[in-house]
């Protein structure tokens, strides 16, 4: 919709005095921004994608469609590992690793990792493009996030791998080997660096396997690897299913897996290598309280729930999906939060000005609506602003409940989608209790001015990341992971470098 | 704290900012993109909410009397851009600009209170201000004590606002803070509160003569005071941003900043202006690109 001039002649321009307004002013005048589509021209996609393995495309006899969530439309075909294949993968990295990986000097290791960064660097457009359309999170944020941090991680990582002595001083260490990597679809590119990196950096080879709904840029990311000169079997990039996965998890020559996704199938991981001397980190679930303490900057706190929850559609293990609020700001926060939640703008994830883009998968938004659903039949009062959704694609509008008990289903399960409670609390001890009393301690935010309570706060929750007057802040140098069934080991920092080594 | 019953509403309305929270939001909304149509309606709705303005020793009553033609008709062959909302010039300046606008539309707004520093006795800045009133000024953009404000006599900041408010009688009231001498973001939010409890229509950020002048952020924590005081009230007060507009792309964030923190019924030139000066060409020369698809030479453009 566009601007539509003023009928009468701008004559009477007075203006009214700090009274009441709005009587006999002429036809209210609507500004709206214009559509502003990124534009997809310069993206290089295939029709399909075949498996990465030793530095190769190479064809295996399944494939399934990877579909725009924003309209369901197929945008390409990928290649659905199987057992084979991925003893293929793993053999391939073995040999790399016996070969080449382990004898290449950390110095040389680095140069590889900096020309990746730097390449990624130069093709970041196409990246966060393609990152959208495959995966339905908005064009600004696969932008200014997934791709910015994702090479941020491999120019981090690349300035470590020939100081590693010096990282771990007077401790003796060595490299792992083949490494399995397991990563979800909420942060398809970010989360393969994440993960590549720090493997590279300490000298390991590594078979990954992207996410069913999102392996398009992980298969860019191959590309990149090519052009860089990578050596053949270095890294292997698979997609595919459960089964894949579950393979690579139980293939033998695997020596450790770094997986992210649920807490269900990671412990389905864990399960299957128990008993063996595979290292494990495992980064998982969450239910993220955001506490909003009395004496905070409100309008700056209302930003850091909006961005806590509704940040990649609520796709985000970490988001601060419980919102704790003191008793005696409760109001003034819903009010606040509702008036916010409609200027939020939800459509297509390529247009520039959209906030919340689409959910990245049919069965994901089932599951929403189901929780959704369990949430309102359990008496829960939930708020949606008025918006008008696409027709074609998978869309759940930004929601909140207000009157949710810690007992109920929505307050206690990850949702995984733009859906938050509205808890309250009564003192900073409460707060804590509350805060703490979940299966899951992956993530927490802190919202006061006092800077004392701030500490407090911070010691006694059990995650392994809390924030205070912020959310979902991203640094390579700050460690991330979790504390009970969130997970355990640590991604990014010095932490996440201990963990692709044997000491 | 606070011995004026008026100021008890002050903390009930939550006075704490973050500065980090502040840029972080500001920058995104700068971010917004407009384009086409909307830039198009943008420009005319930003040049329609221009207090287009010059506060100099030199001022005359020539220089003056070619802004005031330059108000009225900023493009010569383009009936569709609208006039500016109003001059803002010295109080000695108030005749020739009201006799250059008259009929027109632009209204004329004066400075006073000892502007820019606001130095002197409160009974001679209430004198000033109905001085310009009686010579014809529809708008008062006065300057708060910073002074005494920093020095948390508050109670003085809402008495003088107040008193100005009284002088005004039907002329309208914009409040500037000198957002630049307030320095925290704290203290500009307890300013707008008080200067909106006292009386004032309109709040302004700067004078222009202090840097740093209006920014986005400053705005922003302007424009929630605003909207949390209208919450609270039900009274609806305008915005002034002044002084360091000068690109299109600015005043259309401003614009954005507007639309997503007070809504749609605030854009219009009744609550929101831009005090600014070399910002207009600008704005023109955008249309014109808009319109032609080639930048002009900033010699097509008049200055004044």
């Amino acid at each position: 919709m566009t601007f539509r001039e003023k009928t009468s002649a701008p004559a009477d321009r007075s203006i009214t005095s700090g009274g009441s307004r709005g009587n006999g002013t002429a036809k209210k005048a609507v500004w709206e921004y214009a559509p502003s589509a990124e534009s997809t021209e310069h993206i290089q996609l295939r029709d399909r994608y075949d498996l990465f393995i030793n530095g190769k495309w190479v064809k295996t006899r399944k494939y399934f469609p990877t579909i725009n969530p924003a309209t369901e439309e197929k945008i390409a075909e990928a290649a659905w590992a199987s057992k084979v294949d991925v003893n293929r993968a793993v053999l391939a990295a073995e040999k790399a690793y016996n070969n080449v990986w382990s004898k290449t000097s950390p110095k040389e290791r680095a140069k590889y990792i900096f020309r990746i960064a730097r390449i990624m660097q130069e093709k970041a457009r196409e990246f966060a493009v393609i990152e959208t359309m495959d995966g339905g999170k908005p064009i600004k944020e696969s932008k200014s996030v997934d791709v910015p941090l994702a090479l941020a991680h491999f120019f981090y990582y690349a300035g470590w791998a020939d100081k590693l002595k010096y990282a771990f001083p007077n401790q003796q260490f060595s490299s792992i080997g083949v490494v399995g990597q397991i990563i979800p679809w909420n942060f398809p590119l970010l989360m393969a660096a994440w993960k590549i990196a720090p493997a590279l950096a300490c000298g390991n080879t590594v078979v990954i396997k992207s996410a069913e709904t999102t392996p398009l840029t992980l298969y860019k990311l191959a590309e990149v690897f090519q052009e860089a000169g990578l050596p053949d079997g270095v890294v292997n990039i698979l997609s595919g299913a459960g089964d894949t996965g579950a393979a690579i998890v139980n293939h033998p020559k695997v020596k450790k897996i770094a997986f992210t996704g649920s807490t269900e199938v990671g412990k389905l991981i864990m399960r299957s290598v128990a008993g063996t001397s595979k290292k494990l980190t495992m980064e998982l679930g969450g239910k993220a309280a955001n506490i909003i303490m009395e004496d905070a900057p409100i309008d700056q706190a209302i930003e850091g729930i909006i961005n806590g929850i509704y940040f990649n559609q609520g796709h985000v293990c970490c988001a601060g999906s419980r919102l704790f609020v003191q008793e005696s700001i409760k109001q003034i926060v819903v009010k606040k939060l509702k008036h916010r939640l409609k200027s939020l703008r939800v459509g297509d994830p390529l247009d520039k000005n959209t906030d919340v883009g689409a959910i990245n998968s049919k069965m994901q938004l089932k599951k929403i609506t189901e929780l959704v659903n369990s949430g309102v039949d359990e008496g829960c009062t939930l708020y949606q602003p008025e918006c008008r959704l696409p027709d074609k694609g998978f869309w759940f509008k930004p929601s909140f409940f207000t009157n949710v008990a810690q007992s109920n289903r929505i307050a206690q399960e990850e949702i995984f989608g733009p859906v938050l409670s509205v808890l309250t609390f009564r003192t900073p001890k409460e707060a804590i209790e509350k805060a703490n009393n979940t299966q899951y301690g992956l993530s927490a935010g802190i919202w006061t001015d006092k800077g004392s309570k701030i500490f407090k706060m911070v010691g006694a929750i059990k995650a392994g990341v809390v924030w205070s007057n912020t959310y979902n802040k991203f640094n390579p140098a700050s460690p991330f992971g979790g504390y009970k069934e969130s997970g355990f080991g640590r991604e990014g920092g010095l932490q996440g470098l201990k963990e692709y080594l044997n000491f | 704290m606070n011995m004026n019953p008026a100021l008890r509403n002050l903390d009930s309305l939550h006075p704490a900012v973050d500065e980090t929270g502040v840029k972080e939001r500001a920058a995104a909304i700068a971010g917004r993109s407009v384009k086409k149509e909307s830039k198009v309606a943008a420009i005319k709705m930003a040049v329609s909410m221009i207090d287009l303005t010059t506060l100099e020793g030199k001022d005359s009553a020539g220089k003056v009397h070619a802004m005031c033609q330059k108000a009225k008709f900023p493009l010569e062959g383009a009936p569709e851009i609208p006039h500016v909302a109003a001059v803002c010039v010295y109080p000695n300046l108030i005749r020739t600009a009201k006799s250059a606008l008259e009929g027109s539309g632009v209204k004329v707004a004066s400075v006073a209170t000892s502007f820019p520093s606001g130095q002197s006795p409160m009974k001679l800045k209430v004198e000033e201000v109905r001085k310009v009133v009686q010579m014809g000024a529809d708008e008062v953009d006065m300057v708060i004590s910073r002074g005494e404000f920093l020095e948390g006599n508050y109670d003085y900041t809402f008495k003088e606002v107040q008193a100005i408010k009284e002088a005004c009688g039907e002329a309208h009231l914009k409040v500037i803070l000198e957002t630049g001498e307030l320095e925290t973001f704290d203290n500009v939010r307890r300013a707008s509160l008080i200067s909106m409890l006292a009386g004032a229509d309109f709040i302004k950020t700067s004078t222009g003569k202090v840097q740093p002048a209006a920014t986005l952020p400053v705005t922003l924590v302007m424009l929630e005071a605003i909207r949390d005081f209208y919450n609270e009230t039900g009274k609806i007060i305008g915005m002034k941003p002044a002084g360091g507009i000068k690109t299109t792309k600015d005043a259309i964030s401003y614009l954005c900043l507007v639309k997503e923190t007070l809504g749609d019924m605030w854009l219009t030139p009744d609550l929101f202006r831009m005090g600014a000066s070399s910002l207009l060409n600008d704005l023109l020369m955008q249309y014109r690109k808009e319109q032609s698809g080639v930048y002009q030479s900033a010699e097509y453009f008049t200055n004044d």
